[in-house]
Order: structure tokens, then sequence, then C-alpha cells
């Protein structure tokens, strides 16, 4: 007699990644990103349905990571290429996918301007408070005093500008719905982007507007850290200038704390 | 049905015939002189149950019409010459991406702001690539009227033939004067040759992706630049447009495009009295430029007499085609101002005596 021993798999590889091992450094904050939007489409059974649109920035590739259509954009582009997406299938499920030089510098037009008409648009951004793809310039979202190759002395208000809060800007428009902002460096703030990449989700499913989840995402690399490091540096600076938590909501969710 | 004979100024005509070639997606920023189109299709698409934005600039816009051609549509943007400098690395995308879209440039007077008067100054940027890679963007170029109308079907089809953006070459005054126009009957969307390339969720299949980087190192992006120069030479082939219109006996072609060709045909009439016999040839597609068919004229005139709304850009392709087979006179006006057939009689009058009081012979 044979004994039979039933496993259950509990754990695995979401549909909406593809097998394809990523360019992404170790400890950078895109993987888990990618991991946390593919999980969400699957639970909610977007994957055939959704067009992406990566950005130009680290994630210029995800195409071969999600498993699912997508379009590329020009840097900056990805809201407007977006749009026009949506704007031809209104059925279809339709995300954009930034870091921060691409929403937040050179396409703030094209993110204000998609929000404000209220795109039915899920938008995931990668703050990682500089240029990654580029080898570490300063971003609009670099931190007061914070390096890079560009402010080598560190950030200076009076020079470059204060850190741009792109999140507290778009939430002053009518047409967008939803915004929060999570880190991806604690397992609680994992879990809690989870349910806000869901409930971004949920917005563009419910007709509802433009939605946007901000994710605090550690570059190790353009940092000159370790990856340790740098989940420190997320959760002990950068959230001083980024307060985690939800910065909009006029959803009329029910999970609303 | 095709439509009675309607009056209508340019701009309307470009955006009616657009409706009716079965574009449902306009895309767009305001500017001077072209206004008049998207003010039209932001009513007629709602009409027909279409969708127009007005983009916050040029920028966003073309890079909306290519989100909706990446996702199946005939889809459509405007501008004018400020604007359509915005839109070169979105039309360099397109062309990398594969994606059919039609850019119409009414063109005004540059460079800079310029002025909002009818110009000719962009057709090195139309003809040229516009932006950055090597890439080529088939050029309309009507003469106004009944050819707005067919030209702008005929884009839209270039355009899914060879899933490239194509564009429509006019200008402010082409825009504004009203002629009488027969719109041909709507197409049926359904009657044209399926999108098999179109993302649009992978349901039933596998994932696709629309993108124009290769980063690989077995020579990806040469391999595609290759498959793109295949493609344009396709369309040089078999997609050049021109009209001759020239007596056997002429003793000088004039080659001009656009709103210089309609106020060279005045001109050529006019000089008519005065026993001149001359021939008009007009390039319809300017790139590709009708260059085999203006090589073998030249063979048979023994001038060549270029007339343009700028100080000299299309006359470089009509050297190209022409050489020394004939002797080629240049007369060029900067945008920006209303030329009248007179000022083109007084070049052509010159340039048939080659007493260079107007314009001037051109030293191959
Ligand atoms: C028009 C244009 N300008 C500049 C660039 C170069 N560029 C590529 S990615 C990038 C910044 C990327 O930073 P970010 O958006 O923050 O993404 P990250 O790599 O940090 O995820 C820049 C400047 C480009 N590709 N196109
Ligand atoms: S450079 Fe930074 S953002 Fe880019 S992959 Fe590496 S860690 Fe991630
Ligand atoms: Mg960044």
């Amino acid at each position: 007699m044979s004994t039979e021993v039933a496993f259950e798999q509990i754990f695995g590889r979401p549909e909406s990644l593809k097998t394809n091992p990523t360019h992404y450094c170790p400890g950078c904050g895109h993987s888990v990103a990618h991991r946390l939007v593919a999980e969400c489409l699957d639970e909610m059974g977007l994957r055939e349905k959704t067009i992406g649109v990566p950005p130009v920035g680290c994630a210029v590739l995800a195409y071969n990571y999600f498993n699912f259509d997508m379009v590329e954009a020009p840097h900056g582009r990805a809201l407007a290429v977006a749009t026009g997406i949506k704007r031809v299938h209104p059925d279809k499920f339709v995300l954009s996918y930034q870091g921060d030089g691409d929403l937040a510098a050179i396409g703030t037009a094209e993110t204000i301007h998609s929000g404000n008409r209220g795109e039915r648009i899920s938008t995931i951004f990668i703050n990682n408070a500089i240029y990654g793809m580029t080898g570490g310039q300063m971003a609009p979202t670099t931190l007061l005093g914070q390096t890079a190759t560009t402010a080598q002395a560190g950030r200076d208000a009076r020079l470059h500008g204060s850190p741009i809060d792109i999140s507290r800007m778009l939430a002053v428009c009518d047409g967008v719905v939803y915004v929060e902002r999570c880190s991806l460096t604690s397992i609680k703030q994992i879990r809690r982007a989870k349910k806000a990449i869901k409930k971004s989700y949920q917005c563009q499913l419910d007709d509802l507007g433009f939605s946007i989840v901000e994710l605090l995402s550690p570059c190790p690399t353009n940092w000159k850290v370790s990856p340790k490091a740098a989940w420190a540096w997320v959760n002990d600076e950068m959230t001083k200038t980024y307060p985690l938590g939800v910065i909009k909501d006029t959803t009329g969710y029910e999970d609303k704390k | 049905m095709p439509s009675e004979k309607m009056l209508m100024i340019g701009s309307h005509v470009v955006a009616e015939a657009a409706v009716r070639a079965g574009c449902r997606y306009y895309f767009g920023y305001p500017i001077t002189p072209q206004n008049e189109l998207p003010e039209y299709l932001s009513a007629r698409l709602l009409e027909v149950g279409g969708t127009f934005i007005q983009g916050e600039s040029e920028v966003s816009s073309i890079n909306m019409v290519l989100g909706a051609s990446a996702v199946g549509a005939r889809t459509m943007t405007s501008s004018s010459s400020p604007g359509v400098s915005l839109k070169q690395e979105g039309i360099s995308y397109m062309a990398g991406m594969e994606l059919p879209g039609v850019i119409i440039n009414m063109m005004r007077g540059g460079p800079g702001l310029g002025n909002i008067a009818p110009s000719a100054a962009d057709y090195f940027q139309a003809t040229r690539g516009g932006a950055h890679g090597d890439y080529r963007t088939p050029v309309l170029a009507p003469a106004g009227g009944q050819e707005l109308v067919d030209l702008t079907f005929v884009a839209f089809d270039l355009a899914d033939k060879y899933r490239t953006p194509v564009m429509l070459l006019g200008d402010g005054l082409m825009g504004q004067v009203m002629e009488p126009v027969i719109f041909p009957d709507f197409i049926d969307l359904k009657d044209l040759p399926e999108k098999d390339w179109i993302v649009d969720g992978c349901e039933g299949r596998e994932p696709r992706a629309l993108f124009s980087m290769f980063l690989g190192q077995q020579g990806e992006l040469y391999q595609h630049n290759l498959h793109l120069q295949e493609k344009y030479d396709k369309i040089t082939a078999e997609e050049m447009r021109w009209e001759t219109n020239c007596p056997d006996d002429a003793e000088m072609v004039v080659v001009a495009y656009g709103t210089a060709a309609r106020i060279a045909e005045s001109a050529i009439e006019e000089l008519e009295a005065e026993d001149l016999r001359l021939g008009l040839f007009r390039p319809i597609t300017l790139w590709p430029f009708p260059k085999p068919a203006l090589r073998e004229l030249s063979k048979k005139v023994p001038k060549v007499a270029v007339f343009e709304f700028s100080l000299g850009q299309m006359v470089e392709d009509v050297i190209f085609s022409v050489g020394e087979r004939a002797e080629i006179y240049f007369h060029g006006l900067p945008g920006g101002i209303i030329p009248t057939p007179a000022d083109v009689a007084d070049f052509l009058r010159s340039a048939a005596k080659g007493d260079g009081k107007v314009g001037r012979r051109i030293d191959v």
C-alpha cells in the first residue's frame, strides 16, 4: 500500500510574472514592487485584460518580466500613452508603472493632467529619490542633504529646490480619487502596499477616477549603501520627507480607517 | 453614400475626411492657424461615438496617439509648425515601434514663434525624419480642395499598410480657404485588414509588447534598422505620387508643391498670354520624393524652375533629381506672407530669360 501525501502549494510565482530573471540590483525595490503588482492582478483576475505601460528608467524592461500586454512610452509619457490606450479600450485594465524622474520631473505635466482628467488608470509610482537608470543623478524627489552625482555636496533647497511631493499635488485634483504612500521596506508596509495596489485597481474597475500608489523604494546601488542600510534609510529618513499613509481617498470604500 | 458637394474650409475638410476614413480618436493642442480642425472634431467625434482630447501639450497629444495606435485604433493629431516640433520625439518612437498614425501640420512662419501666416519651411523637418534615428515618415502634400479629402484617406491607409506614422503637410492658408469638396462614404472599420500585432490584453494568447528599444548584444537594433529600411525602400518603390501638366514643347517646367503649386499654376496661365510655354511638376509625396519622374521630365525640358514658400528646402531634392540634365532656377519666399501669382510670374519670366533679376540660377 502506498502512502499518499497531499502537498498544497502555498507560495509560488504569480502568473502575471514571467520566469525571466530580472536585471534589478540586490535589494532593489523594483523587484518587490513587480511582485506586488503581479500578485494583485492575479488575485483580482485581471492579467488577461491588462495593458501596462512601463517607464523609461530602471524598469524600462518591465515587459520582459510582466506576463501581460505592454506598450513602451517615451521618458515621462507613460500616462499620455496610457490615456490613449484607456480611451480606446475603456473595458480593459490599464496600468502605468513609473519612477520619480519619469513621473515627477519630465512627465509632470502628463501626471497632473491625467490625474486631473480623472483617467481611469492605476499608477504605481516608484519613488527612490534618485535617477537609478542613468547612474545616480539628482531626482525631483531627492531629499535635502542627500548626495547625487549632480548634487555632490547634497541637495540644497536654495540651489535645487526642495523635494517635490507630487502625490500631494495630485491629491488636489478632483479627478484623482485615491492616493496612498507606502514603503517597500518592512513586512508590514509591503502588506499595506499590496492592499493599496488592490484598492487602486478597484478604483479603475469601479470607474471612479485616477488613482496612484507611491512606493518608497530603496536603490542601494546609487545610494551607495548596502541593501540593509538602504532599507533602513527608507524607514528612518525618507519617511520624514514623505510620510506614509493615505493622502486622499474619496472612494467611499468600506476599508477606510 | 458620398456627400453632396460641400463648401468648407480646409481644416474642416481634413477633419471630416479623417472621420470618414475611420478615425475616432483625436488628440491635439491648440495652435493657430489650424484651430478650426480640433474645434470641428471636438463636436464631430462626439456625434460618431469617438473621443476627442485636448491634451496638455503637443508632447502628450502625440503620445496619446501612440497609445491609441498601439491598441489598434485609427488615430490622429494635428498642429502647426512649433507644435509639430514638439511632437518629434513621439513620432520617432512611433516609427521605431512601427505604429500607424496621422500627423497634420498646417505650416506657419518660423523659426521660433515666427508668425501665423502660411509657410512651407518645415519641409526638411517633415521629409528628413524630423527627430532622432534612422527613420522616414511618408509625407503627403495636398494642394488644397478635393485633394485634402483624398489624401487624408490615403494617409490613414498608408499608415496602416506600412505600420508607420504619416504626415499630411498643408499650410495655414490651405487650412483657412473655403473650397467645394465631395466626401466619400464612411469606411466600415470592419472592412480594414485585421491588425494582428496590436496590444489589447492577452486573453487567449501569449502577451505582446510593443517597444523601440533593442539592447541585445546580437545586433538586434542593427537588424531592426535594416528591417525599417526595407520598409522605407518598399514605400519608395511603390508609393511615390506626383502630378505633371507639361506641354511637349515646354521650354521650362515649374516645380512646386502645396499652395505654392496652386499659385504657380495661376502664374503659368498668366504667362501663356506672353507666349511662354511652361509646364508644372507637382510632387504629392514629398517623401518619397518622386525623383525618377522628375528626372525623366528634366531630360525633355531645358529648364527647371523651383518655387517654394521657404528659402530653399525642396530645391535640394530637385537638384538630386535633375542634376545637370537641365538648368535649375530657384525662387523662394520666406514663410509668413501670402505670395501672389505676380511674384511667381516675375520669377518665371526672369528664369526664362536667364537674366537673374528674380531668383537665382542654381550652380549644380
Ligand atoms: C527624453 C529623455 N531624456 C532623458 C533620458 C535619460 N533617462 C533615462 S531614465 C532617466 C531617469 C530615470 O529615473 P527614474 O524615473 O527616477 O527611474 P529609476 O531608474 O530611478 O527607477 C533618464 C534621465 C531619456 N531616456 N529620454
Ligand atoms: S540602480 Fe537602483 S533602482 Fe536601478 S535596479 Fe539598481 S537598485 Fe534598483
Ligand atoms: Mg528614481
